[in-house]
């Protein structure tokens, strides 16, 4: 921006930049907070203008950027997404919650009156909506940062590319190739360890493998992803059909490839 | 009855984890209702984790909260752990100290500098803060980093990390790694020092109470994952008797359930409670400190909590610290975890209280029954005492400035609704607080 000009200008406006709360767990709002390094950067150069998590000054929209975390799950966010969609020129959903209905959306395949009196004593005072469900099933989303949580370094260049009007550089291929960059020892092939990586969206920075475990799927299905492969893979590594559908019953679980994949292992 | 009546009322509390909101109602200068609302929709996490292999539940309860994924892992891995009857290798139990350590102080410095600060010194936000106090922000970054670091160095990353494993961890460092550390934490302890000195400098309103102060108590160390739940009014038990001593009490006024001790009621879990209980097993450089800055158990003034966390800052640094010093690698990074049925509880010190969890597991090792209540929920009714108090000392000033200070007096215990929420009981009424 570029308000050293000669001239006695009006300084170009900061853009507005908004953050909302659905059902999640707030890590991935924190994921702004955590980029230390950053954020006297990011906050010099927007105007957090809606940010309960961060700020009691809560600015009326319209907003230039809108970041929505979590899933839908009540009546009530229902509408808000809609009245949330209105404010935001851009909106932007960050992590599994929000752009797959998060690890909360296993109730999808349960009955979740059943599942409110498991957990609460009277649960007619409990209003929810049978399914968790992400936000780009209520109404259009610009661009969907995965994550579980979301990574915090992609977190800065979508804003920053927001702001710039060009495409966020953000891979979409699988956590795979940041293991042969990072040329680790394949724990599938090499340790026989069952690992979603070959169908999951890279961002993490292959984490998993690089503790010596499987990958568990944080960012959802990558492009292309070939589950039915892999899941005759974890079986040639004596995974039963309640593990594997397990497996792709996790945090991007209602995403629609992982939730394929877990429905034709289920019950088998 | 004679007096206005005046309501105190906040939409959408803000710098705490999660949705809620406040209503108090004042006839003249008698509370006449308050409610800490909570609108977090709920999540349902002792449902879905029915079916699960106990291997994944530290990954999936972790995702209960972003801010303090790591006690839901470590109560998670110790209560699985006493279910399954196994026993973890002494080093890896120094690891867990070291990951705790961490979460911490990225935790506490998050509340103290980020989330509270601005309540004392009169700014929206650490962002206002910043432009007038570049120096102090800039200091509670660069902890807060290095609090991340820690985390990062032992699980990959700050936000649900991914080495705990039920038995030990899934890779552990060696002495070298941990050895990189300890430049910053030197430093780090340094900055813990000066935070607590300069949290000393903030003005606070002059209201002490009376709490029963519950937290873990171990014989030889300031608790993390291990001890007997004790507090200042004679509890001393085993986690396992947890649900005998405690229970969630439905209030006529609220939706919400409250942890009450049996026969008693509100109870404070914290660093409040800890520094109180505990203060004899605080690192001489922590009780100097305390001991510097004025700051004696029992402190029974809510808005110091600000100090007691800086106080366990400069622990959890020299607490790293002693760790590193001290770790050799275990034989294996974790020991086996065989299929077993049984029952285990077990609590752990999040940055918040106490965090309890007990599961019962079938002989698959699949998750039969899980238990969880988190330090919020245990705080709920206390805050709401606190404010039953507090709220009539404010009640003569403008709105703005008693709304704001008693949004500040919640803030004292770094509420998380999002931990909170998945078991509360709670309703979306939101638009219903309007005063009568």
């Amino acid at each position: 921006m570029s308000s050293e000009t000669k001239h006695k200008r009006k300084p170009a406006r900061k853009p507005k930049i908004a953050v909302f709360k659905f059902a999640s767990c707030d890590g991935c709002q924190l994921s702004l907070l955590d980029a230390e390094d950053e954020l006297l950067g990011v906050v010099g150069a927007v105007d957090i203008a809606y940010f309960p998590e961060a700020s009691r000054a809560m600015l009326k929209g319209p907003y230039d950027i809108g970041l929505v975390e979590g899933s839908v799950t009540t009546h009530e966010d229902a509408n808000r997404i809609q009245e949330v969609r209105r404010q935001c020129k851009t909106l932007v959903t960050i992590g599994a919650c929000a752009t797959a209905g998060g690890i909360q959306a296993l109730r999808n395949w349960k009955d979740v009156d059943e599942f409110i009196r498991v957990v609460y004593a009277t649960p007619q005072f409990i209003s929810t909506l049978k399914l968790s469900t992400p936000v780009a099933e209520h109404v259009p989303v610009d661009f969907e940062l995965r994550g579980c949580p979301i990574n915090k370094n992609q977190l800065i260049e979508l804003i920053t590319a927001t702001l710039a009007g060009r495409k966020p550089n953000i891979p979409l291929y699988s956590v795979c190739v940041e293991c042969k960059r990072k040329a680790n020892v394949c724990v599938a092939v090499a340790g026989g360890i069952p690992c979603l990586g070959p169908v999951t969206q890279a961002g993490c920075g292959a984490l998993c493998p690089s503790f010596d475990r499987g990958c568990y799927g944080c960012y959802g299905p990558m492009e292309s992803p070939n589950t039915a492969s892999l899941g005759h893979q974890f079986r040639i590594l004596g995974q039963s059909d309640d593990q594997i559908s397990r497996a792709f019953r996790g945090f991007n679980a209602w995403a629609w490839q992982f939730r394929r994949a877990s429905e034709e292992y289920e019950h088998k | 009855m004679t007096g206005r009546t005046r309501t105190i009322r906040v939409d959408t509390l803000a710098r705490v984890e999660g949705e809620g909101s406040l209503y108090i109602k004042l006839v003249g200068e008698r509370v006449a209702d308050v409610k800490l609302k909570i609108f977090e929709p709920p999540r349902l996490f002792e449902a879905f984790l029915r079916g699960r292999h106990f291997s994944e539940v530290p990954d999936i309860t972790a995702r209960i909260c972003g801010i303090c994924p790591i006690a839901y892992q470590m109560s998670a891995v110790h209560a699985i752990e006493r279910a399954l009857g196994i026993s973890i290798d002494p080093a890896v139990r120094l690891l867990r100290r070291l990951f705790y350590c961490g979460e911490w102080i990225e935790s506490h410095v998050l509340h103290v500098y980020m989330l509270h600060a601005p309540d004392f010194l009169g700014y929206q936000d650490v962002i206002g803060m910043a432009k007038d106090h570049k120096p102090i922000v800039e200091r509670a970054l660069r902890l807060k980093k290095i609090g991340n670091r820690i985390v990062t160095l032992l699980g990959g990353r700050e936000i649900h990390p991914i080495s705990a494993a039920v038995g030990g961890f899934y890779k552990v460092p060696g002495k070298e790694q941990l050895r990189e550390l300890v430049e910053d934490l030197e430093w780090a302890l340094e900055a813990s020092v000066e935070t607590a000195r300069w949290s000393s400098t903030l003005e606070f309103p002059d209201f002490e109470q009376d709490y029963e102060f519950v937290a873990l108590r171990h014989p030889d160390e300031y608790p993390f994952n291990e001890g007997r739940l004790v507090s200042n009014l004679g509890i001393n038990i085993d986690a396992a008797e947890y649900e005998d001593h405690f229970i969630e009490q439905h209030v006529k006024y609220s939706n919400a359930l409250h942890s009450v001790v049996r026969g008693r009621g509100s109870y404070l879990v914290g660093p409040m409670a800890r520094f109180n209980l505990n203060f004899d097993k605080l690192p001489d450089v922590a009780r100097q400190v305390a001991r510097d800055i004025k700051l004696a158990a029992p402190v029974r003034n809510p808005f110091r909590s600000i100090m007691v966390r800086a106080v366990e800052l400069v622990f959890a640094c020299a607490e790293a610290l002693r760790v590193i010093r001290e770790y050799e690698p275990p034989a294996a990074p974790r020991v086996e975890a065989p299929n077993r049925a049984g029952v285990g509880h077990a609590m752990t010190e999040a940055p918040r209280g106490i965090l309890y969890h007990r599961y019962a597991l079938d002989e698959k090792g699949l998750v039969v029954a899980a238990k969880i209540v988190p330090p919020t929920s245990q705080n709920q009714k206390r805050i709401e005492d606190d404010l039953r108090e507090y709220a009539p000392r404010v009640v003569a000033w403008p709105l703005d400035e008693a709304t704001w200070k008693c949004e500040q007096a919640i803030r004292n215990y770094d509420p998380c609704i999002s931990c909170a929420t998945h078991f509360l009981k709670l309703t979306v009424e939101r638009q219903n607080t309007r005063g009568k």
